[in-house]
């Protein structure tokens, strides 16, 4: 069968690059060649740090003939005293990992420096960005994290895993988000990624009580490596809460495992609905009385997103299931589990999972599926054109992701479906004017 | 009575048709009394806001593509030119382009005009709108306003004729003279048959379609052409976008036809008394039988029966099999329906087509004959044809009488259409609802395949409507959900 | 060096035109030393991530209106095809319809491909995109790990001449063989001239507008228009947008011109040299005395100079005033340059004629003679003339290295131009900054006019730039400030 990626929705196991730049004063040191970091950067936003501030060997000619271990030490070497950086973490490229550098080697010669330097190969032909997140938080946990003891568990403190950096689009506030519902519940979140979490939360992450995985199957063996290596249980909750029925449901799950007064958890539970019914009370006119609501939808979009829409748009909105198309390259162990969980929905509803990268082919699905009226597509950037040939509702949810700007907003939480329906109800709106 | 052009206006529908807004009872009795003139009229001494038929008036001539509108009126009668840009989806969608100003201006009535009056001020305000704009005719909607104050706007006309190279032509759709919006329908169709249309000097293979929004209607405009293709027809969809000059040759169409009842009585007979225009008196075309009916007696008009009798046959060979599929889940499902007093009968007839049962019908005025004095069709059909005798009730937008309604019925699904908002209140109290925003939504086979898998999945999925009743109170105290929906009736 | 067209592959740039990445003196000092030739090259045993060759090469052939793209390489390689909806921007400006899908595939090599070669699936994915989009040619693009484990890209070509209909052009683009991603425009053009552009069977009335994104920029299209409509020809604007059609015909302008130095040299020459189609050498049309030089030059060349002055001193009336208005403000502002090597010698020209200090100059990199053998002529034009010796140097994006000059020199202003993103780390120092995002900011008076306005508020209001500095903090030690910027380079 032919092997064709057209269109593609994900990019290669160097993109954990922007995982290692999501922890604040992490600094990647990148031994490939001059574009790849340029290229694997989705969306070219610089925070801290930037495409072009990005520690690279850039290697040429004389590396692929030669080797490029001279090369990588020498970067290493300077980037300790160029950059201000608390950890940093080396990621291989395609080249260097053919022509057989012997980075771990490379890498061992400054286990004594002063800041920690890690290792991770993440050569473009061993997997995909996703993937490599994975790859990213295991080396964190093995290559440093195991090394030394950083004291006792602390009371009520929960890491939170899940979302991955940049390709998750809402990245940032999803996991602004996943704590502040974790600090509503009484207990202390810890995250290493994000608006200046670094090198201090690192060192929090053994001493937590447990760990939260807040996604389908990415991260999955982070928390189970964790688990092995410092005892903490935790918890897998597969859907990014959406909404009020997801973030109820999530709230009680969470309070019931990790010990919270279930008094406190439903109180909490009560007064957020009927903030968040206040919103929609005032606005499901809209919803339900426009020309171009939708009965039916499908996602294009990574699991995460097909999954947490999915149970959104059925259990909050009312709306029922068309085919849902996953798209990052999940797997294929993970298939069944998520299969599973496409099939409990409200009302004994289940959905069709495709596990596909060919948006090719899922457009002739799409377009030979019917919608029962104006289908709402939510996907990429690629099913934009679709949706409108189909004369159909499109919202922008998954990467690669080109519709809105996003800065700090999240769809997590009660506020989060809320501005899930601004996003979804403005493109809606926006066809009649 | 017959459509007399001359007269300046055309009287409401209380007075012209016979039309009601207050009634309570059953769909056989009102059958057996012989409609709305075999029922006592009603007052109410209690009542909610309604619509008027200024807004009605001016919401179908605002869309016309080359048009402007004066409104003669304080600001707040000009509101709807506020949303001007929903003209421009269907302008776009049709390849034309969108207007860069809506050219819908207002007299903007102050307290000294109802003192002296302001037809000085209004002449102004229509030779600056021409000058601005251009447009190829211009309306001047009366409002309340002027009419209390008892303002002469046809003298205007007369005035301006020499100034303004285009027609000018007065709507006389003052809100307080009826409770019937649909009034309005009228008023505008009149200015449109006295002042724009013109005598046919040949015959085109055109066919107007009267209806409200053709062509923002998901598919619709596809599905039409597809069917008028049979015919070797095709469609002119009025009034949205259309030009003034296409008006002025709707006299040349092979026939008119409508999506609605309500909406297309005056127009169509108009063209048809005045023009010859052959008016196609069918059910509208809205579920299996409904199209059929619609279809075959265009075709029979046309002379196409044997075409689009095979074409027919050929759609429903696939789609058939679909919709019965669907309905066989909703067989026996309880529903009550709330809509116009044209699309209320034609869905109570596309529901018992899916075998299900009818609690009560709500429709928001009734006439008691048409302008050519035939009794609405798809009410004829129901008192013929139904089965069930349901529950049927006549109310212009109470929604207190029609929640009472509800909550006591507590059907399956509540199934309405507009006004916008409508099926929140149903949700509110636990019951699904369906909105059928799109007046085609159940065109032909297609249409009616895509209704009847919404339905299903709207009484399927409940989450949306579980939640929300459990999380919102309505408006009314409990007192009143145990007394009868029409409490509040009074004689005339 | 003759350009070869039947050679498979054009030579990097560093080899053929002795282009290097790694200078640190002064414009005077270069020239004394005569350009990159005397200066030799340096490396770096620190460096930053750049660009490559093979990103340059698609970024150009992916904008190409109806040919396809299959990407011989692991997933990451292929990431700008998630660009693809930018392509439909300019698509739609010039009237065209957007494509429904990119038509840019990938071989998404894995470890496997790396053992055992992957020039089947090549050949498969070449067929289904073939299938799928009925591109008029297909680029096939090769990627590190291709060139790495030695795919021969130029076998396809005749194995599948019978299956695929339209012409197929491997594209030499190996990131690893060069440290210049101009390179990547060579080899492109390469391809374009080899397996695209056919013989002339006429002369037509275009001329070739060898550009970036012609179109997308404010206002550029009717500029251009506007002026070569005087010369009464028509511009065909490359390769943004252009059909494969388009390009078989290059060989029939008039003339080739450019916005850039550095992009044109081996397409211009190539066009000349293979075809005969005048290529106009001179200044870029950025500021006045480029504006005029470009438009004289070409004038000259189409027998129109006469028409052109006319127009010229016209326009000059209305605008020239506007301009000294805003010039007059800015007279003496220190400013820092940091560019493409052909834009970076425009624009320190163009804030000369405003009278303002050039203190510093950086080129992404420096060619030393283009493919005719000629010193870039907006190099050559500051060597013979700039009042002062403001310093000059030479690094392929290296982030570390002009923050470090820029926060010793402190300049009113910083002037770059992409990638996306470069301005930010000046305003982060505190110093305004100004992207010269658009290629023809500063085309003709009118563009002069426009970039003289947006300087002058850029240098006056400096709210954003002052807040933004006091709250974030730049990713080096503050050890790195205290050491000279060519720090790290190695012979």
């Amino acid at each position: 069968m032919t092997k064709i990626l057209d269109e593609p929705r994900y990019v290669c196991a160097l993109g954990a690059l922007q995982t290692v730049e999501a922890i604040y004063k992490a600094i990647p040191v990148v031994h490939a060649g001059p574009g790849c970091t340029a290229k694997v950067s989705i969306g070219g936003r610089s925070g801290y740090l930037g495409t072009q501030t990005v520690p690279c060997t850039n290697v040429g000619e004389t590396e692929v003939v030669f080797g490029g271990e001279e090369k990588l030490h020498d970067v290493i070497e300077n980037s300790l005293k160029v950059m201000d950086g608390d950890i940093f973490i080396v990621l291989s490229g395609c080249t260097t990992e053919i022509v057989g550098d012997d980075i771990d080697n490379v890498v061992g010669t400054f286990k004594d420096s002063e800041k920690p330097v890690l290792s991770v190969p993440t050569a473009g032909f061993k997997g995909t960005n996703i993937e490599g997140h994975e790859w990213v938080v295991d080396a964190i946990i093995d290559q440093y994290l195991s090394k030394r003891y950083f004291g006792e568990k602390i009371k009520g403190l929960v890491n939170i895993w899940g979302p991955v950096p940049s390709y998750d689009p809402h990245w940032v506030g999803n996991f602004r988000e996943l704590e502040n519902l974790i600090r509503e519940l009484g207990l202390t979140p810890n995250c290493i990624f994000g608006e200046y979490r670094g090198i201090d939360n690192i060192n929090l992450v053994p001493r937590a009580k447990y760990n939260l995985l807040v996604a389908p199957w990415v991260g999955l063996g982070n928390v189970k490596n964790l688990k092995e290596k410092f005892g903490t249980p935790y918890l897998h909750y597969p859907t990014l809460p959406i909404g009020a029925h997801e973030t109820s449901l999530f709230l009680r799950t969470v309070g019931k495992e990790f010990n919270v007064d279930s008094n406190l958890v439903e109180e909490l539970i009560t007064r957020k609905e009927k903030e968040y019914y206040y919103y929609i009370e005032r606005s499901c006119s809209f919803f339900f009385e426009n020309r171009a609501s939708s009965k039916m939808f499908s996602t294009v979009a990574s699991a995460d997103y097909a999954l947490s829409l999915s149970r959104f748009f059925v259990n909050d909105m009312g709306l029922v299931p068309s085919k849902q198309y996953i798209t990052e390259g999940v797997p294929e162990e993970h298939y069944d589990r998520i299969r599973q969980y496409f099939k409990e929905f409200n009302y004994e509803i289940e959905a069709e999972v495709v596990f596909s990268n060919d948006g090719y082919q899922i457009h002739q699905q799409i377009e030979n599926d019917d919608y029962a009226g104006t289908p709402l597509i939510l996907g990429s950037i690629y099913e934009k054109k679709l949706a409108s040939k189909l004369n159909g509702t499109f919202l922008c949810v998954s990467t690669p992701y080109a519709e809105r700007v996003v800065i700090h907003s999240s769809y997590v939480g009660y506020h989060g479906g809320l501005k899930l329906l601004e996003d979804l109800y403005t493109s809606v709106f926006q066809k009649f004017n | 009575m017959g459509i007399n052009l001359k007269n300046s206006e055309v009287p409401i529908r209380e007075n012209r048709l016979g039309s009601i807004v207050a009634y309570s009872g059953s769909i056989k009795e009102f059958g057996k009394q012989g409609g709305c003139s075999g029922c006592d009229e009603k007052k109410r001494c209690f009542s909610q806001s309604s619509a008027c038929n200024n807004g009605c008036a001016i919401g179908q001539l605002f869309s016309i593509y080359d048009a402007a509108i004066v409104e003669h009126s304080p600001a707040g009668c000009a509101s709807i030119a506020m949303a001007s840009y929903l003209n421009d989806l269907l302008v776009t969608a049709l390849g034309k382009k969108p207007r860069e100003n809506s050219g819908f201006t207002c007299s903007d009535m102050g307290e000294s005009d109802t003192v002296f009056g302001a037809i000085d001020n209004l002449k102004d305000v229509i030779i600056e709108t021409y000058n601005r704009y251009k447009p190829k005719a211009i309306f001047v909607a009366s409002s309340c306003v002027s009419g209390v104050i008892g303002e002469d706007l046809e003298s205007i006309v007369e005035d301006l004729k020499d100034i303004i190279p285009v027609p000018i032509a007065p709507v006389h759709c003052e809100g307080f003279k009826t409770q019937i919006w649909a009034s309005g329908f009228d008023a505008a169709f009149h200015a449109i048959l006295k002042y724009i249309v013109k005598p046919a000097e040949k015959k085109t293979n055109k066919v107007n379609v009267l209806n409200f929004a053709g062509g923002t209607s998901w598919n619709s405009r596809a599905d039409v052409l597809r069917l008028f293709k049979v015919m070797d027809v095709e469609p002119t969809f009025i009034l949205n976008s259309a030009t003034v000059e296409e008006l002025q040759h709707l006299s040349e169409a092979r026939a008119t036809i409508s999506t609605c009842g309500a909406l297309s009585t005056y127009f169509g007979n108009g063209l048809e008394q005045e023009f010859g225009v052959p008016f196609v008196r069918s059910l509208q075309p809205h579920g299996v039988i409904g199209y059929e009916d619609w279809a075959l007696k265009l075709a029979k008009i046309l002379d196409k029966e044997k075409e689009v009798t095979e074409f027919l046959a050929e759609e429903k060979k696939i789609y058939q099999p679909q919709i019965d599929e669907f309905a066989k889940k909703l067989k026996g499902k309880r529903a009550m329906i709330a809509m116009g007093p044209s699309y209320s009968h034609n869905y109570a007839r596309i529901l018992e087509e899916f075998g299900m049962q009818i609690e009560h019908v709500t429709s928001w005025h009734m006439d008691d004959k048409y302008d050519d004095g035939s009794m609405p069709d798809a009410l004829k059909y129901i008192i013929e044809n139904s089965k069930q005798d349901y529950k049927f009730s006549v109310n212009e937008l109470q929604n207190y009488e029609f929640v009472n309604i509800l909550k006591r019925v507590n059907p399956d699904i509540f199934v309405t259409r507009h006004p916008a908002g409508m099926i929140v209140w149903s949700m509110k109290l636990g019951i699904p609802a369906y909105n059928v925003r799109d007046e085609y939504t159940a065109f032909g086979y297609k249409g009616t395949l895509r209704f009847v898998k919404a339905l299903y999945y709207t009484i399927t999925n409940r989450s949306f409507t579980d939640s929300i009743s459990k999380h919102v109170k309505m408006p009314y105290n409990e007192w009143w959900y145990q007394q009868p929906a029409e409490t509040f009736f009074v004689d005339n | 060096m003759k350009i070869n067209l039947k050679n498979n592959e054009v030579a990097v740039r560093e080899n053929r035109l002795g282009s290097i990445t790694a200078y640190n003196g002064s414009i005077k000092d270069f020239a004394e030393k005569s350009g990159c030739a005397g200066c030799g090259d340096k490396k770096r045993c620190f460096s930053q991530s750049s660009m490559c060759n093979n990103m340059c090469a698609i970024g150009q052939l992916f904008s190409i209106y109806d040919a396809a793209i299959v990407q011989h390489g692991p997933s990451g390689c292929a990431a700008i095809a998630m660009g693809a909806f930018m392509n439909d921007l300019l698509v739609k400006a010039v009237g065209k319809k957007p494509k429904e899908h990119s038509a840019y595939t990938c071989t998404d090599m894995q470890e496997s491909d790396t053992v055992f070669g992957a020039i089947e699936n090549l050949k498969d994915v070449i067929v289904e995109t073939y299938n799928r989009y009925k591109p008029k040619a297909i680029f096939v693009a090769a990627s590190c790990v291709s060139g790495v484990i030695g795919e021969d890209m130029e076998s396809v070509i005749d194995d599948l001449k019978d299956i695929v209909p339209v012409p197929i052009a491997p594209v030499h683009c190996e990131g690893f063989k060069t440290q210049i991603w101009a390179s990547g425009f060579d080899a492109a053009f390469h391809a374009v001239l080899k397996y695209i552009v056919k013989p002339a069977q006429k002369k037509t009335n275009k001329v070739n507008v060898i550009n970036f994104a012609g179109g997308t920029s404010w206002n550029s299209r009717a500029d251009v228009t506007r002026l070569l409509a005087v010369m009464g020809v028509e511009p065909t604007f490359l390769l943004s947008t252009s059909t494969i059609e388009e390009l078989e015909h290059l060989s029939e302008a008039v003339a080739t011109v450019s916005t850039c130095g550095t992009l044109s040299s081996y397409l211009g020459n190539g066009l000349e040299q293979e075809f005969g189609v005048p290529f106009i050498r001179s200044l870029q049309p950025h500021g006045i005395k480029g504006y005029e030089d470009w438009a004289l030059k070409l004038a000259k060349e189409l027998g129109k100079e006469e028409e052109v002055k006319a127009y010229l001193a016209e326009e000059r009336r209305i605008y020239l005033p506007q301009i000294e208005e805003f010039t007059k403000k800015l007279k003496g502002k220190r400013a820092m340059i940091a560019m493409g090597p052909s834009y970076s010698q425009n624009y320190a020209r163009i804030l000369q004629e405003f009278g303002m200090v050039v203190e510093h100059v950086t080129s992404w990199h420096m060619d030393d003679l283009y493919d005719d053998g000629t010193v870039p002529h907006a190099l050559q034009y500051q060597m013979d003339n700039a009042e002062n010796d403001y310093t000059f140097s030479v690094n392929d994006l290296q982030n570390y290295e002009f923050v470090n000059i820029l926060k010793k020199l402190n300049p009113d202003v910083f002037i770059t131009r992409h990638p996306a993103g470069m301005i930010v780390w000046s305003m982060k120092l505190g110093i305004p900054a100004y992207n010269v995002r658009d290629e023809y900011t500063s085309f003709g008076y009118v563009g002069t006019l426009r970039f003289a306005k947006a300087l002058y508020y850029t240098v006056t209001n400096k709210s954003f730039t002052d807040n933004l500095a006091k709250h974030v903090k730049l990713p080096y030690n503050e050890w790195w400030y205290h050491q000279p910027a060519d720090a790290f380079f190695v012979d």
